[in-house]
């Protein structure tokens, strides 16, 4: 196998394990919030245990999600050299900017979280939260805002064979910038209350934590079903402004291989490659009407474009639908459990329970997917009809050291995946914890209930020697 | 001053920022098993980096997007051409980051979590050093700029030396923190270990002043000709005395201050003897890449450094008012109370 394929099945197989825990921690980012905010306003014991064990599953998360992040960072210099001379100019930017303005934010402040229960004052604390929550989506906005220039570069010219940068909010704000942010953050918020749904779900099948589990799986259905509600809006938005800054995107996500009015939408299908066709079932002019709000506009077609200059089509076209699919598997999924909830058969339809405990893999698939749509739909370029994929890895990586790589990579993640789920599966085993009767925040007895069990008892004291002896 | 001089600066503060605060904490990890004896022992000594790290890793991460946004080609080269080291140096983050969080989290794998903390602080922290001595050897470079040299051209003597001395550097500034963080037994072992590694420490980096006169004697004269190269010498002795005048006085945090400077002045030495080059080539000079020939526009560096007038003074702040929060010494078990 060549250098090039290598890169790029490293880097497609380092960003889809990164992001699957990315999501998962931005979106339970509101949970964490939400559960700091009701301990901070009542002080309760049950609150408190309440609000660790979200801190619990956010941190479990989190920390995967910032050691497989350091390897996204080092990638551009070690497998994508010539990309990184091309675009340095415009894209180190923003990855400088999320260090500094973002991620300093978030990891500053997760240590608050981690250790700081006992030893900063309650407002503090909630405060901490808030600012991870905060961090967090500016980090995404930042590397969104990195990834869209590659999708629609603005605000800059070539020299000397490298982008440089000429208006810096006009490559910032770039065309697809803003619905591309507002879709993936609300895809990820999804995934936090789907994975929240599930986890009041699997208390209530167990008949364990009620009050608690109650709160998440009603919080998680109506939280899910406003978010899986706006995505359609959201796509749509995104999707409209492929149709025009990136029409060989939109032509390869329907299969669209001829410039035509009366354009088909798609809703299952498979592209015949050879005779450059699709069989399946389709809205007639559907697409026309999306894109046009008129059957009589004119999509333009992959015939536009020369076959060097084409995504494959198959594989966009097939993440691409698969996404729209569980997008609409959501909404269902949310309406039915609402319709139980009003029906009050809701805690007790042991199905409906059972499948909602894992229902968050739908949003986190649809993730991957419609990043793969994105991703693979902008090929055969890295920067969109400036510089291609082909051209732009290091050009003194050799392939056998990046077979190496690969492999250290394969292992490690694999490893890491299954302690991931370990940790996962033993905090949502053991639960919040019931606070006993009586105790509160200034008694501690309900932290260390929880705490002895593991561990680790806080008992973290400034030694009265620390003023002689520092 | 053009702003490719400061920005040469901010991505060496950046740096040096780096290697102070994370260095603690890496420190920490490759003395891990030496130091603590009992599960209470490890746990004191993890916590005592546990609410820092983190945002500790984060100067690298921002040093690393700096230079990517600022000299594009020195980042493109650097980490293409140190391939495998890089990906070495990343599998120890990864291990380390995910060691530190899980060890509590999953007590039945802890032995294992134990030995990827250490083996996961232990390769950068080597790796480091070894990168540091090539880019003051130089490395070879082509006429476009590209690493042409090996794997195999990074292990020379000379790079292995200084990265010897760097890991030492990092235990010392690791063994001043553990000094100063822990009580008891804990905290006399720390303080030996602390004696030990900054006389080790010493030594090496007589050694390899010594290897660097006879590797790259310009290094060593641009830095004795530069009053930022005198600053730099300064805070390195100064250091060294401030540290010593801490272990005599039992002032712990003086002793870490020392250590810290030392730090500081090690790797502003690096960056002092080096400029203008970014990355020295070897044998031929005119290859180097440079502050002037290898820098982003003057708009790309204007905008970041308006970022980093903003940016900087808040890190600085809560990043302060977060160390304050949890100073002070930890006695016996303690994790995270969120667990």
């Amino acid at each position: 196998m060549d250098a090039v394929l290598l890169s790029r099945i490293q880097f497609a197989f380092t960003i889809a394990f990164h992001f699957l825990f990315v999501p998962l921690s931005l979106g339970s980012t509101v949970a964490l919030v939400m559960g700091e905010r009701r301990f901070y306003k009542s002080g309760l014991a049950q609150d408190e245990a309440d609000a660790r064990f979200w801190v619990r599953l956010f941190t479990a998360t989190f920390a995967i999600g910032v050691a497989t992040g350091i390897t996204m960072e080092f990638a551009f210099g070690t497998n994508w050299a010539t990309y990184s001379r091309f675009v340095g100019d415009i894209f180190g930017a923003p990855l400088a900017a999320e260090g500094l303005l973002s991620f300093f934010l978030e990891s500053t402040f997760l240590g608050v979280l981690l250790f700081g229960r006992e030893r900063v004052s309650r407002r503090f604390y909630y405060v901490s939260a808030w600012l991870v929550a905060v961090g967090a989506h500016l980090s995404a906005l930042w590397i969104i805002i990195a990834n869209s220039w590659q999708q629609t570069p603005a605000g800059y010219e070539v020299v000397d064979g490298r982008a440089v940068l000429t208006d810096f909010f006009a490559a910032a704000l770039n065309p697809s910038t803003l619905p591309r942010y507002f879709h993936t953050v609300a895809a990820t918020w999804t995934v936090g209350a789907f994975f929240a749904a599930g986890i009041g779900a699997y208390y209530l099948r167990k008949g364990r934590h009620s009050d608690f589990a109650r709160r998440m799986l009603r919080f998680g259905l109506v939280f899910g079903l406003v978010t899986s509600l706006a995505m359609p809006f959201l796509g749509h938005w995104s999707a409209v402004q492929v149709a025009d800054t990136q029409p060989a995107k939109m032509a390869a996500f329907e299969g669209i291989y001829t410039t035509q009015d009366r354009a088909d939408l798609s809703l299952v299908g498979w592209v015949d490659t050879q005779n450059e066709s699709v069989t399946g079932l389709a809205i007639p002019s559907g697409l026309s009407i999306m894109l046009g709000f008129s059957p009589n506009h004119v999509v333009t077609g992959l015939d536009k474009f020369a076959p060097e200059d084409r995504p494959p089509v198959q594989l966009t076209f097939q993440t691409y639908h698969l996404m729209v699919a569980l997008g609409l598997l959501m909404i269902a999924w949310a309406l039915l459990g609402i319709f139980l909830w009003w029906k009050g058969r809701l805690e007790t339809s042991r199905r409906y329970l059972g499948v909602t405990t894992w229902s968050f893999v739908a949003p986190m698939l649809a993730i991957q997917v419609g990043w793969a749509a994105a991703e693979v739909g902008r090929q055969p370029w890295i920067v969109y009809n400036e510089l291609r994929t082909v051209d732009a890895i290091s050009a003194v990586v050799p392939a056998s050291q990046i077979v190496i790589s690969l492999g250290i990579f394969a292992v490690i993640y694999a490893f890491l995946f299954v302690a991931w789920v370990r940790v996962l599966l033993r905090i949502v085993r053991k639960g919040p914890g019931d606070a006993s009767p009586g105790s509160g925040y200034d008694q501690p007895a309900a932290a260390s209930a929880i705490a002895a069990e593991s561990v680790a008892a806080a008992t973290v004291t400034r030694a009265d020697s620390t003023t002689t002896t520092i | 001053m053009s702003l490719q001089i400061i920005w040469y600066v901010l991505v060496g503060v950046l740096f040096a920022g780096y290697a102070m605060l994370d260095g603690f904490d890496l420190g920490v990890g490759v003395l891990y098993p030496f130091l603590a004896r009992t599960d209470e022992e490890r746990a004191t000594l993890r916590s005592s980096i546990g609410p820092f790290w983190d945002g500790n890793e984060v100067w690298l991460l921002t040093a690393g997007g700096a230079l990517f946004a600022a000299f594009p080609p020195v980042y493109a080269t650097a980490f293409s051409g140190f391939y495998l080291a890089m990906i070495l140096i990343l599998a120890g983050l990864i291990f380390r980051a995910v060691a530190i969080e899980f060890r509590a989290k999953d007590p039945v794998w802890g032995r294992f979590w134990d030995w990827a903390f250490f083996g996961g602080s232990l390769l950068p922290a080597l790796l480091f050093g070894v990168a540091v001595g090539n880019l003051v050897r130089g490395v070879p470079l082509d006429a476009r700029g590209e690493y042409a040299g090996t794997f195999l051209t990074l292990l020379n003597p000379y790079a292995l030396l200084i990265g010897i001395t760097g890991l030492v550097m990092l235990v010392a500034q690791g063994a001043s923190w553990a000094a100063l963080r822990t009580t008891g037994p804990l905290q006399t072992r720390a303080a030996r270990l602390r004696t030990l590694s900054h006389w080790l420490l010493g030594l090496l980096v007589v050694a390899s002043t010594a290897a660097t006169l006879r590797v790259t004697p310009d290094h060593v004269r641009n830095n004795l000709s530069r009053p930022a190269g005198w600053i730099m010498i300064l805070l390195l002795v100064g250091g060294f005395f401030c540290a010593r005048y801490g272990m005599a006085r039992k002032t712990d945090l003086w002793t870490f201050l020392g250590s810290s400077a030392g730090v500081l002045g090690l790797v502003g030495l690096w960056a002092v003897g080096n400029y203008p080059a970014l990355i020295p080539a070897l044998d031929r000079p005119e290859l180097s890449l440079t502050v002037t020939d290898s820098s982003s526009s003057n708009l790309t560096l204007k905008v970041m450094l308006i970022i980093s007038l903003v940016g900087v003074p808040l890190v600085l702040a809560y990043t302060t008012l977060v160390y304050r929060a949890f100073w002070g010494r930890l006695k016996g078990e303690t994790e995270g109370s969120a667990y």
